[in-house]
């Protein structure tokens, strides 16, 4: 993610450049140049007021935003790298939504983001050259269609940028007369996801970007990186609203295309932190109200789907595990009521259409890594299932397999940790938490179920305030409990006997990634010599390495942060999101690393740090066997 | 087969009840039972050939277990180099097989033995050694300090090894890990794999209590307490590397081990 970490020039002059850069290289012209500058075409203006190139980054080529579709698709394809393809997969969905017209977005959409799931840089190489596939809205069509040319593609496309840059014009006809092909095929096929009909190349694009990430699915790629591939789609989507800072994964067009193809519309925030252009950021409140209307107008999407992404936009559904339940129980109904089209294989069509409805998903809220593990699984499992097995046997194979991974991943293992976790506590023990994290609260209830004598600080802080959550369920219990806010985590640590701590994941080099703040409240714990321990299920573990906050976040609402409400004698902020000077910065993760955990309790037992590659290992063992 | 199982289990059950206290029968009861019990063939033979197979593999455990000692000992040998002063505590059967292959060897080194009170076992250490002609320098422990400066490296044996890689040991073991790792001196732990145990102490409190009686040589004065824990852990941040049967490991490593052994 080299690109992250270097701070595009932007062309917004009201921009703050944060970070190193070199001299500005204006490039207003249609010529790729992978190496010589970075800049992100902005629709309005291309002049490059401060446009500069990282040195460490290659560049996407430069192309107008009244390039031609097939040239940009072939810029597109350029910038992703294999690191990027997680971005480029996200750009489209995004990417899409407001550029299109109405009519094709929503069917555009959906075959965009099914596609446009995380894949390994491939899904920007197919990207590109779904793009010059005319988009009849058929996803699925193109996706089984197109696997073959698009793998070479891929291939081909993930090997350095410089490569792709040069055959930019190349490509741009291979999309052109792929484009016709698609159209011809589309014509022919069947579509679970009705397009709009509008043969828009845009469409196609789009459905050509959903279908490398389709393929990438059965990859079986980890959902981390579909996170960043949305945070490269919202770029894109960014830069139609405000000038674009910078194109991580992808070029203008690219982002063009996802936001005609997403579903939600979203519009991208104004002011953004320098360091963060890599995420994305939507203006909150604009979305909802939307889809909410569309509600009945979204053909290819399953409801059950629909309803779960309302969830995670509007903040109904929050927390790792919760997430992730609502999802599968979505996906069972969605493989409940499915049926499969003539001429289509199940295994492949089915895969198409999860993989559409997680870029939804991803369009609400970037998934967590556990998510991205849940749908992994899926995809195993679809893939796996015998050719012979009739469609109702399968369906109710997969089904019940979807249950048994709820049951054994996260319920029954909530179980299992609780179980390791009681016999740590004592009596007379203080219990540190912070947050609402599900296992701990499990383990707190269980503990005063069994009679032994602690009282618990819930510790919280803004803008969520999910603190308020647990300490009104521990009180209902009886709990003995205290609360305080994060800046007051130094003064009450000395009086704590055990910090537990909850977490949306656990990374192969021991890091908890978890709501933000947790890292702090464990620096301060191991600073006091006070043991931390971190109760997460196995499944939420992944073999991905981040040794920082910054590669890899969410960002939320800025609004949250601003307005404090209830309390209009301090709301100094309010209404101040709009003002060019100032930056609201809402992280939602941080990573804590490995030195300040003393334990992981995951439902393989109480494992130091150090052991989060055994279990992963033993875990992905455990399910290739299944 | 299944019934054969329960009953291994009752005994298993009866032999850890009778010293509750001791972790490396407990770690050896169950590590016994899940080696013996391991092979899924079990099912599928008749009961006789089934009853040899585990009375095969049972015979195996107590091999390794018998040889463990002997190559541990030839593992830690290139560790010992010539003119070296090993710190060692207490009386380890394992430290002394190490020590007295390394005079067999005709190794010159010399060994600082702590007392190990109130049981001193360390004086019985020290005459053993010296029997073999190795030179040997007795300290109380509160010496421990003071001669770390001279030391070279430390060994210790252990009564169970736990998940985090730390080691439950007799109680003076941590305080000399902690004055050898502040000076920049390895600690090299030397325990059997069967004492690796799925236990994971916090801290000092977290474990089992053993205790013992201490005779300080005067009564006890009234109202006064004593600490008469016989054992303490210590955590794998102040131990260098662990000397096991199955080769040369970092702390990091029982994890590993035990999560591949009981999943």
């Amino acid at each position: 993610m080299e690109s992250r970490r270097n701070p595009r020039a932007v062309v917004d002059p009201k921009v703050r450049q944060v970070g190193f850069f070199t001299s500005s290289q204006p490039d207003s012209t249609h010529q790729p140049d992978p190496i010589a500058s970075e800049s992100h075409p902005v629709v309005s203006s291309i002049s490059p007021s401060g446009n500069s190139l990282s040195p460490v980054m290659i560049p996407p080529p430069r192309h107008n935003s009244s390039d031609t579709f097939p040239l940009r698709a072939a810029a597109a394809s350029a910038v992703s790298p294999s690191s990027f393809s997680y971005s480029t997969r996200r750009d489209f969905p995004d990417g899409s939504t407001t550029a299109a017209s109405p009519g094709r977005v929503s069917r555009g959409s959906f075959s965009k983001p099914s596609s446009s799931l995380p894949g390994v840089g491939m899904d920007a190489m197919a990207a590109a050259k779904s793009s010059s596939v005319p988009a009849s809205g058929l996803n699925t069509v193109s996706v089984v269609n197109m696997p073959p040319e698009k793998e070479s593609d891929q291939k081909k496309n993930s090997k350095p940028l410089k490569e792709k840059t040069t055959k930019a014009e190349r490509r741009a006809l291979q999309e052109a007369q792929r484009a016709a092909k698609a159209a011809a095929n589309a014509e022919g096929g069947k579509a679970p996801l009705v397009s709009s009909g509008s043969v828009a190349s845009t469409n196609i694009k789009a459905t050509k970007p959903a279908k490398p990430s389709s393929q990438k699915n059965d990859v079986a790629v980890a959902a981390g990186p579909s996170e960043k591939k949305a945070g490269g789609q919202s770029e894109k989507d960014r830069k139609k609203d405000a000038p674009h800072p910078r194109m991580q994964y992808d070029d203008e067009s690219r982002v063009v295309k996802a936001k005609r193809r997403a579903v939600v519309k979203q519009t991208e925030a104004k002011y953004r932190v320098e360091l963060f252009r890599h995420l994305p950021q939507y203006e909150h409140g604009t979305q909802l109200p939307d889809l909410q209307t569309k509600f009945f107008q979204l053909d290819p999407m399953h409801p059950a789907v629909y309803k779960v992404g309302l969830q995670y936009l509007s903040g109904d559904i929050s927390g790792g595990n919760a997430r992730c339940i609502a999802m599968l129980q979505a996906f069972q109904e969605v493989v409940r009521d499915y049926s499969t089209p003539p001429e289509k294989t199940l295994n492949r069509d089915m895969t198409a259409k999860i993989s559409s409805y997680v870029s939804f998903l991803i369009e609400c809220r970037p998934l967590s890594v556990s998510m991205g593990n849940a749908i992994r699984f899926v995809k195993n499992r679809i893939a796996k299932l015998p050719i012979t097995l009739s469609e109702s046997e399968a369906k109710a194979a997969l089904q019940s397999d979807i249950e048994r991974f709820i049951n054994e991943k996260i319920i029954t293992a909530d179980t299992v940790i609780v179980k390791h976790a009681v016999t740590k506590i004592r009596d007379g023990d203080v219990l540190l938490t912070y947050g609402s994290p599900t296992a701990v609260e499990m383990v707190l209830l269980h503990a005063h179920e069994l009679g032994k004598k602690f009282r618990v600080l819930v510790v919280d802080s803004r803008p969520k305030l999910e603190g308020q959550l647990l300490l009104r369920r521990l009180i209902k219990r009886g709990i003995n409990c205290t609360y305080t806010h994060i800046n007051a985590i130094s003064y009450i640590m000395h009086e704590v006997t055990k910090v537990f701590l909850g977490a949306s994941s656990v990374l192969s080099n021991g890091t908890v990634y978890s709501r933000v703040g947790t890292a702090c409240v464990a620096m301060v714990a191991s600073a006091f010599r006070v043991p931390v321990l971190v109760c997460c299920e196995a499944y939420k573990l992944h073999e991905r390495v981040q040794l920082d906050s910054i590669c890899s976040n969410e960002l939320g609402d800025p609004n949250a942060i601003s307005k404090v409400h209830g309390r209009e004698d301090i709301n100094y902020l309010d209404g101040l999101t709009n003002n060019a000077n100032l930056q609201f910065l809402n992280l939602m993760f941080d990573a804590t690393p490995s030195d300040y955990i003393s334990m992981i309790i995951t439902d393989y037992g109480m494992v130091p740090p150090t052991s989060v590659p055994v279990i992963v290992r033993e875990y992905q063992k455990e399910h290739s066997l299944v | 087969m299944m019934e054969l199982e329960i009953e291994l289990k009752k005994a298993s059950d009866t032999l850890k009840a009778w010293d509750t206290t001791s972790i490396s029968l407990t770690a050896g009861c169950d590590l016994f039972m899940r080696y013996v019990t391991r092979t899924s063939a079990l099912e599928f033979e008749d009961f006789n050939s089934a009853k040899s197979r585990v009375l095969g593999r049972a015979e195996k455990f107590g091999e390794i277990s018998n040889k463990a000692r002997k190559i541990i000992a030839m593992l830690i040998q290139d560790f010992i180099f010539d003119g070296c002063t090993i710190l060692v505590h207490g009386f380890s059967r394992v430290v002394f097989e190490i020590l007295k292959t390394a005079a067999q060897n005709k190794k010159l080194f010399r060994v600082l033995c702590t007392e190990g009170s109130p049981d001193k076992t360390g004086v019985l250490l020290a005459k053993e050694l010296a029997k073999l002609d190795v030179p040997v320098k007795l300290l109380i422990d509160s010496a421990v300090a003071y001669c770390m400066e001279e030391v070279d490296m430390v060994f210790v044996g252990a009564d169970g090894v736990v998940e985090s890689g730390g080691v439950i040991n007799m109680m003076g073991t941590y305080q000399i890990a902690i004055a050898a790792h502040s000076m920049n001196k390895p600690v090299y732990v030397a325990a059997e794999s069967y004492k690796f145990a799925r236990l994971y102490p916090l801290d000092q409190k977290d474990l089992e209590p053993a205790l013992r009686p201490i005779d300080f040589g005067v009564p006890v004065p009234p109202k006064v307490e004593v600490e008469r824990s016989a054992r303490d852990y210590t955590p794998p941040q102040f131990l260098t590397l662990l000397f096991t049967d199955l080769g040369v490991l970092t702390p990091s490593v029982v994890s590993d081990e035990l999560i591949q052994l009981y999943s």
